[in-house]
């Protein structure tokens, strides 16, 4: 039996991805970029040299096409894996998503299933500007028929990717660009992670912080702040299943604390964060000692320029604010307190 | 006797008079879904699917009545899923537009226009990965032209030679426009002709004409193991959704309709058959008992069962 050990995100997936296609001849992975000498910021290295041209492979600029083409390979008895560099070029496939992918097994009785997965890289900040900087993961959750995860740390990158491709349904997996660079234990094995359950990151007594992606960073920061300064206990639930999702967890924490803080990376109007408010104030109205609030970015495309870009992305600041607000703390002085940069990792270009 | 002709017209007269006996039931209003009908076309779908095997693969469009029909061989499954009922195999969650049999090598067909084109592509892929011999073929308008789905799939099927024959159904309109108002060069043909592709060009309504074509392009695909596309005229007899004529809407002549009527596949192919000496006797009867089958299965259909609401959520995911 193999151990484990501390490995990135990206070399997490990485594994998953030669792990299932050494496992089941099925597989193959392709778009835009897979086998160059980028390699998808390093998450397919040493697929083309394992499994050759037929198995993964780049392909014409045609997102659309090319979602469909996974599609049909689907039904056709392969399980495809399609990579986008960005969750904005997906765009291109909304129609495919929408009105095929979506619907394919239920316009077959289920005599055909899709076992597709679409791997979509989300960014943040160094100037990514309006097109380059969405997540999504709420327009694509509003859709019966496909799932979506948005796994947050290495270990469920790994576990969750393998489910993924394990899956007969399509799945929209969403892998943030900075959490690449984190590390942590992840088994050498393949193992498996549920795709619809939330997954406690942090426990706590005081007050619920739902986040997703890299909001989970942000929030990790904040309740650490909010121990420090405040001796609050957050509770960090980790909403790394969007759709469908199995809100067991999210409810019995928020049921626990009464304080329930939804911290999305996104937008929040119609958003994910609304979809978990909902759930919230809906199952645990008589827990409730405050309203739900939400967290996410700001309404407007997401500018270029670092301090509009700061206005537009929230951080741990953001939610210690919020915190202090729904458990009416005295605002703490944070100005000697040292958030994350991406600096310290990152100089691009993405 | 001339095998071949008679099955042709077997199937030919089986899609027309199905549709025939649609229209007799329509305005019953019974039948809650959008009847895009396939009068005109049938040549092209019988004669393609003839020359296919039976585990070749065919993806079609909302106007796949004839397409279905002349694959599958199926009715009682049709008319129960176009009256919504729970015998059918999609237990009316598709209706006219959505028909599905993979069993029968009918593989889908989309109401979005050009959307099934990738799909085929990509289970091209998959046959030829697997090996198994089997030829996609999809059917598409002239409208799905001019979307861009079509040139990302067409030129990913040349680029990886896949096995699919690609069908453009040219009926000169997209639901109410014609080409005139929609291209911006003079032929398909010719642009695709510049692609990785064979391409073959047909105006006829004749039936056997339209198979050996297709047997051509089945054996270049077979062969080269890359696509084909096929330009194929004809004639929509009826108007673009709804089982009437619509003539009087002033977009298109009655006239022109009258000179494609000369040519009409089914009549065409019934003279034919009487001119290779089938005795006409011979044709009413196996006409008949087409016929018996269709209204059986269509009265099978009305009285069937509607499914039950716990279906709305099975096989979602």
């Amino acid at each position: 039996m193999g151990g484990s050990r501390k490995i990135s995100y990206c070399k997490a997936i990485n594994e998953a991805l030669i792990q299932e296609m050494e496992r089941d001849p099925r597989v193959f992975t392709y778009g835009i970029g897979v086998p160059d000498h980028k390699r998808i910021f390093g998450s397919t290295d040493g697929l083309v040299e394992r499994f050759g041209p037929e198995r993964c492979f780049d392909t014409p600029l045609s997102e659309d096409a090319m979602t469909g083409f996974g599609l049909g390979a689907a039904i056709n008895g392969l399980r495809p894996i399609h990579v986008h560099m960005r969750v904005d070029f997906m765009l291109l496939a909304m129609n495919q998503l929408a009105n095929m992918v979506s619907s394919y097994r239920y316009a077959s009785a289920g005599e055909l299933s899709v076992p597709m997965v679409i791997r979509a890289i989300i960014g943040r900040g160094w100037g990514q500007s309006f097109q380059h900087s969405k997540t999504m993961h709420s327009c694509f959750a509003h859709i019966p028929g496909l799932r979506v995860v948005m796994p947050t740390t290495p270990a469920e990158a790994k576990g969750m990717l393998i489910a993924s491709i394990r899956e007969d349904s399509p799945v929209i997996f969403i892998e943030h660009r900075w959490l690449y660079y984190a590390e942590d234990e992840v088994p050498e094995e393949p193992f498996t992670l549920p795709l619809e359950k939330a997954a406690v990151l942090r426990p706590g007594k005081d007050i619920t912080i739902v986040a997703t992606s890299w909001m989970n960073i942000e929030a990790l920061e904040a309740a650490d702040i909010l121990n420090k300064r405040h001796g609050v206990s957050a509770e960090i639930v980790n909403a790394r299943a969007i759709a469908p999702l199995d809100d067991g967890v999210i409810v019995d924490s928020a049921r626990k604390t009464g304080h329930c803080i939804v911290a999305d990376n996104d937008w929040l109007h119609c958003g994910f964060s609304a979809e978990i408010a909902a759930r919230v104030s809906e199952k645990c109205f008589g827990s409730l000692k405050s309203p739900v609030s939400r967290i996410g970015f700001a309404p407007a495309p997401c500018p270029c320029t670092r301090p509009l870009e700061n206005c537009f992305y929230p951080s741990a600041v953001n939610i210690i604010k919020t915190a202090e607000k729904t458990l009416k703390l005295k605002e703490a002085d944070l100005s000697e307190e040292v958030f994350y940069s991406y600096e310290h990792k990152f100089k691009g270009p993405f | 006797m001339d095998k071949l002709n008679l099955e042709l017209y077997k199937k030919l007269y089986l899609v027309r008079r199905a549709e025939e006996e649609i229209i007799k039931c329509y305005f019953d209003d019974e039948m809650k879904t959008p009847m895009h009908m396939s009068m005109g076309e049938e040549a092209i779908a019988v004669g393609i699917c003839h020359a296919l095997k039976d585990d070749d693969q065919v993806f079609g469009t909302y106007r796949s009545h004839a397409i279905y029909l002349a694959k599958t061989g199926d009715v009682e499954d049709f008319f129960a899923e176009i009256y919504g009922k729970d015998t059918a195999l999609l237990k009316g969650k598709g209706g006219s537009m959505h028909l599905c049999s993979p069993d029968n090598g009918f593989m889908g067909s989309s109401a979005i226009v050009a959307s099934a084109i990738p799909v085929a592509v990509g289970a091209a892929f998959a046959n030829k990965m697997a090996g198994n011999g089997r030829i996609v073929t999809v059917f598409f308008g002239d409208g799905a032209i001019d979307e861009g789905v079509f040139w990302e799939s067409l030129n990913a099927a040349c680029l990886w030679k896949l096995p699919v024959i690609f069908v453009c159904e040219d009926n000169e309109l997209a639901v109410h426009t014609p080409k005139s108002l929609r291209h911006g060069y003079r032929s398909i043909s010719s642009i695709v002709a510049d692609f990785n592709c064979r391409v073959f060009k047909e105006e006829s309504t004749d039936v056997e004409t339209i198979y050996r074509l297709a047997e051509k392009a089945i054996g270049a695909v077979r062969g080269s193991g890359g696509p084909c596309f096929l330009d194929l005229r004809y004639y929509r007899y009826l108007e673009h959704v709804g089982v009437s004529e619509d003539f009087k809407s002033g977009y298109r002549s009655r006239e022109e309709f009258e000179k494609w009527r000369k040519k009409d596949p089914v009549e065409q192919q019934r003279k034919k058959l009487i001119k290779k000496r089938i005795k006409e006797e011979e044709l009413d009867k196996i006409e008949d008992g087409i016929a018996e089958r269709l209204i059986n299965s269509m009265k099978a259909a009305q009285s069937a069962p509607f499914p039950g609401a716990g279906e709305i959520e099975k096989e979602v995911l």
